[in-house]
């Protein structure tokens, strides 16, 4: 690839159902650029777990997917409550959603584990009543 | 086993991709919580679940599942259905129990090795 290429979506956070929207659009992209399909899998998953987390804590926010030579980077950006605590939000199990989103088969503290799982760097910057920024990189083989 | 037998096992409605019903699969998963589909799953082509609602259509199209079955004869609306076609995968429901119908499928092979069964 001689270019990179950039891809932005916004994050409906009133909407659950058409959350996952943005990742099933990446998913279709990164197919057409001829990517493995390890690589799109672990990109799907990751940026679905985030999209997913900005939609039940956040309210939305925006996703940033750039392609380069080396790398899948997502960003994620939202100006929710921010995550008190890193160390335990990591936890797999750890969860603060509410009944409501159990119901919905999510929330079971699986999701920032398995985003740190399925990429190969994870940065979190977070501030309370401020925001969180998630930046993921998925190295391409 | 192709997607059909499992209609066939399961005595299940289809409600979409009746053009995919040919396709093999190899292994299952069943869960309502779509975090654990999204932690554990690894190469399971087919999702066994009682919860109704987008985001488990969205769930096995990220982890290239082919076919779901809503159990407890569980209706997914048309929303889910439309994105099912779309996403490529193969809907039905079955008046099983989940525990039931991951036992026909297992018994019947699904998710073992060929010698075990």
């Amino acid at each position: 690839m001689s270019e990179a290429v950039n891809f932005h979506f916004d994050v409906d956070g009133e909407n659950f159902s058409s959350a996952g929207a943005a990742s099933a659009n990446v998913k279709k992209k990164l197919r057409q650029l001829g990517l493995s399909p390890e690589v799109i899998r672990k990109v799907s998953i990751a940026m679905y777990e985030g999209e997913i987390n900005m939609v039940i804590h956040a309210n939305g926010g925006t996703a940033d997917v750039n392609v380069d030579d080396d790398y899948v980077t997502i960003i994620l950006a939202d100006t929710g409550p921010g995550i008190p605590n890193i160390e335990l939000a990591m936890q797999e199990g750890y969860s603060t959603a509410r009944d409501n989103i159990r119901a919905l088969g999510f929330g079971a503290g699986m999701g920032l584990p398995n985003m740190k799982k399925y990429s190969d760097e994870m940065d979190v910057q977070t501030e309370i009543g401020v925001g969180t920024t998630i930046t993921m990189k998925v190295k391409i083989d | 086993m192709k997607i059909i037998d499992i209609k066939d096992l399961l005595d299940a409605e289809l409600l979409c991709g009746e053009d995919l019903l040919d396709t093999e699969v190899y292994s299952a998963c069943c869960s309502d919580m779509m975090s654990d589909v999204l932690a554990y799953v690894k190469d399971q082509g087919v999702l066994l679940t009682g919860l109704v609602n987008s985001q488990v259509i969205r769930t096995a199209s990220m982890m290239d599942m082919v076919c779901i079955v809503f159990v407890r004869n569980k209706a997914p609306s048309e929303e889910m259905i439309e994105l099912a076609k779309e996403c490529g995968i193969v809907i039905m429901r079955s008046e099983n129990r989940a525990f039931e119908a991951s036992g026909k499928l297992y018994l019947a092979g699904l998710g073992r090795c060929p010698e075990d069964v």
